[in-house]
């Protein structure tokens, strides 16, 4: 036995396999698209999901106000990373050119929020501040919003935060401020490296974190900044889903021992950057700043983050539920008809080996499904978008890479249920059934996770457990730790990240697989 | 790779019914093997096993000495009709035998050689639901010879066929046959397999009762069948039956007894007093040798034993 003849034979063995699935899989594509019903019905499921898509975005219209005429929505204010955010804060701010650097002691924290009215029409003002309102030191490209920036911030509930360009955020040292506790705070440039450190005495300081702002110009504003976001209150409704409500706040911040260095040698100027216009035209909740023996109080109205309301570029994907039915029924009927004809046989006699013969038969679907699948996101996804975006809506905008991930996720979504479909049609073997089963788990669940049906927790937990989990490919704007928001699936908001989601679905797909495979297997055809 | 099939030993059974008991018999090439049995004996399950559908409690089938899931592109080795309406009714016949085709390597030059082979090719773009029973079975006949293989297994095909299809199918297995294919044949009556059969593998409750070539099938039926006839039958029975011989009621005073010359038939009946009113040797038809093989015989002969 020499070794060259022992590799060849090795080598032949796996070769001769796949050429058999190769011919299976051949095989299968070839049952499917001599099927006329089946390629029709596959088809109406792409133009189905394209046409309603469509449709929903064409009747999806939005407008903005300008003073006191309705105008087309400008588009969303984009950040450094080309996500929508919010740049809205009070900023006490002098040019820096070159390096140099911002300490200043911030010893008090103080707001106002606005609850629920007690009685109507009375204005229902509170003192207080809300989880994520922030005052501390900046260093910004321009004034202009959106641009790049970095940060050393006490929070109202997080402690103290360095956070650049709006979604990135690193905790420092937790607990609040106040004038036995001061916080200090310290932020340099050194070329296109911001750098925030913090201190509880003036003395030492603990770097807290670093960002790289590329291509920051020479001369950048420096400053003290304050804002504050709404105040989120969430409802239950008296059918399940919820509510959200957000309401004005304001935050202020005391600052005081502010010393800068490098070349900062203009004068403090006070800016209410992207402040709100009243239909009147005038500032509808200001911000303030007042300075008296170098201490400052900066008041602001706002939100330093990125935007995680407003219209989805996902959103007229909400049509492939009504595809992925057609898709769920093709899927069944392509093995239940041969249980009904008795074809299944003939199947087997061809491929005697049956978990091979159901995985080619699985992936045939599968492929087929994805290609009808594909096209059919990317248009009504796009197209959508686009229809959208001339209606007036201000679609927030999503990564090119985000919008591959959607639409191939999507696809890979139908091709995934279609074989969970295929393989509950061989463990039940009756077209019914399987249609209803597959229906039940693909379908119902995100139906009902994101109607006003169940509380918030139930749909969450839904779609975390069942195949429904798969959609979560679809989810656009990410969950942020470091934004209060109504992150539910009734908002579009996914349990689990969109690859873990699909995942899951993919898991649930392999098991059904699996437990078809065994069950073919042990029983007699 | 030899063109046969072994069963060895096969028993199955579905729930409280044996099924299969001990099925075990060869078919060999060159010849058509006609697998007969009354419906139930079992020859669609053991059908089945052979071709690794079902599943035997104990004993092996093979089909040239291998096992059918472990051939590769096993179409090319055997090809088998089992049901004639295993078909997707909108599916047009050359699509049905397409994929079948490519499933085993092979292409439609080969589904358009095999529709012409059955006289089908003006039906090759036809829905195939809309075929009667005679073109299913052809239809079913091209599948099974779609890999040109050296073993063919046909389960009941003339089943439902008229005069004239029943004739083309005789004409069709016996060329089959004669190019040296190992052809095995089931049907549950006698007279379909009689000018088509060269062998015979005649089966009941799961087992077989004989294993042999038409000829002598005839000769060894005939050879052994004395009719009695007696006014006193329970009694003619019952002493004959301690001898072992075989026996079918065929009038309530008539016996065809086998297996017992009639010399032998005379002496026991007078040596125990029981009277009757004739003895006769006679020839049988194949038909009727199958009928005391699988018929009442077959309970008779269990309950003298």
């Amino acid at each position: 036995m020499s070794a060259i003849s022992q590799r060849s034979a090795h080598r032949s063995e796996p070769q001769a396999g796949r050429e058999g699935f190769g011919r299976l899989l051949r095989a299968e594509w070839i049952k499917f698209r001599t099927v006329r019903g089946w390629v029709v019905a596959m088809t109406a499921a792409a133009l189905v999901t394209v046409l309603l898509g469509l449709m929903s975005a064409s009747s999806n219209h939005g407008s903005c106000s300008s003073g006191p005429v309705e105008v087309a929505c400008p588009p969303p204010l984009v950040g450094p990373g080309g996500e929508a955010v919010d740049d809205k804060f009070y900023f006490v701010h002098r040019p820096l050119a070159g390096d140099g650097s911002i300490t200043a002691r911030l010893t008090s924290m103080t707001g106002q929020i606005r609850k629920p009215d007690v009685t109507p029409g009375q204005r229902n003002v509170v003192p207080g501040v809300v989880p994520w309102a922030k005052a501390g030191v900046m260093i910004k490209e321009s004034t202009k919003q959106g641009s790049a920036y970095a940060a050393m911030m006490m929070t109202g509930e997080h402690g103290v935060r360095m956070q650049h360009n709006f979604t990135h955020d690193v905790a420092g040292r937790p607990g609040g401020v106040s004038r036995q506790s001061p916080r200090w705070l310290r932020l340099t440039r050194a070329g296109d490296t911001l750098t925030g450190y913090e201190s509880a005495d003036g003395t030492n300081w603990t770097q807290i974190g670093t960002a790289t702002l590329a291509g920051l110009p020479q001369t950048v504003q420096i400053g003290m900044f304050a804002t504050s976001p709404g105040d989120l209150t969430v409802t239950q409704g008296d059918l399940g889903g919820s509510i959200a409500a957000s309401r004005f706040t304001e935050a202020t911040g005391e600052f005081d021992q502010v010393t800068l260095q490098g070349n900062a040698s203009g004068a403090w100027r006070d800016d209410d950057i992207g402040v709100s216009i009243a239909p009147d035209g005038s500032e509808h909740h200001p911000g303030r700043a007042s300075q008296s023996d170098g201490a400052f109080s900066v008041t602001g109205v706002g939100d330093i983050a990125p935007t995680i309301e407003g219209p989805t570029a996902e959103r007229p994907l909400s049509s492939a539920l009504t595809g992925l039915i057609l898709v769920i029924v093709v899927a069944v009927m392509f093995i239940t008809t041969e249980y009904r004809h008795g074809l299944i046989r003939l199947t087997l006699l061809a491929g005697p080996r049956r978990g091979r013969m159901l995985t080619a038969k699985a992936l045939a679907l599968g492929l087929v499904t994805f290609a009808a699948a594909l096209p059919a996101t990317a248009i009504t996804f796009t197209i959508g978008g686009r229809i959208l975006r001339d209606n007036g809506n201000a679609v927030l905008p999503v990564s090119l890479l985000t919008q591959v991930r959607i639409v191939v996720g999507m696809a890979a979504l139908f091709a995934l249920a279609a074989v969970l479909a295929l393989a509950l049609g061989t463990l039940l073997r009756r077209s019914v059934a399987a249609v209803i089963t597959a229906i039940a788990v693909i379908v119902v669940p995100h139906v009902l996770a994101t109607t006003s049906v169940l509380p918030d927790s139930a749909a969450r937990w839904l779609l975390r457990v069942t195949p429904a989990a798969g959609f979560a490919t679809q989810q656009s704007i990410p969950e942020y730790a470091h934004v209060l928001g109504h992150y539910a699936p009734i908002a579009g908001f996914y349990p689990l990240p969109p690859l873990a989601g699909l995942a899951v679905l993919a898991g649930y797909t392999a098991l059904a697989l699996g437990l078809a495979v065994f069950q073919l297997r042990r029983r007699d055809a | 790779m030899q063109a046969t099939i072994e069963v060895n030993g096969l028993r199955k059974r579905f729930g409280q019914t044996l099924a299969l008991d001990g099925m075990s018999f060869t078919v060999l090439p060159g010849q058509v093997t006609g697998f007969v049995g009354p419906n139930g004996a079992g020859k669609s399950t053991t059908m089945r096993v052979i071709l690794g559908l079902d599943a035997a409690d104990e004993g092996h089938a093979l089909i040239g000495g291998r096992p059918y899931t472990s051939l590769r592109n096993p179409l090319t080795h055997v090809g088998a009709l089992l049901d004639a309406g295993a078909l997707q009714p909108s599916r047009t016949a050359r699509n049905h035998l397409l994929w079948l085709a490519h499933s085993q390597g092979l292409d439609g030059r080969r589904v358009d050689g095999v529709l012409e082979q059955v006289g089908m090719q003006s039906a090759g773009r036809r829905k195939a639901g809309g075929f009667s029973l005679g073109m299913r079975q052809r239809l079913g006949i091209a599948a099974a010879l779609l890999g040109d293989p050296p073993v063919l297994m046909l389960d009941e095909p003339v089943n439902g066929l008229d005069p004239e299809g029943i004739v083309w199918m005789r004409g069709f297995l016996r060329a089959l046959a004669g190019e040296g294919r190992a052809v095995l044949v089931s049907s549950h009556l006698m007279s379909e397999l009689e000018d088509t059969a060269d062998h015979l593998v005649v089966v009941g409750k799961g087992r077989v009762i004989a294993d042999t070539s038409v000829a002598d099938l005839i000769t060894t039926a005939s050879r052994g069948q004395v009719t009695l006839r007696t006014a006193a039958r329970s009694e003619a029975m019952s002493v004959l039956g301690h001898t072992g011989a075989t026996m079918a009621v065929t009038d309530p005073d008539t016996i065809v007894v086998s297996g017992l010359p009639s010399e032998r038939i005379v002496a026991v009946l007078n040596a125990n007093g029981v009277p009757f009113s004739e003895v006769a040797t006679h020839r049988v038809t194949l038909e009727q040798a199958y009928m005391d093989l699988t018929g009442d015989a077959v309970e008779y002969r269990g309950a003298a034993r």
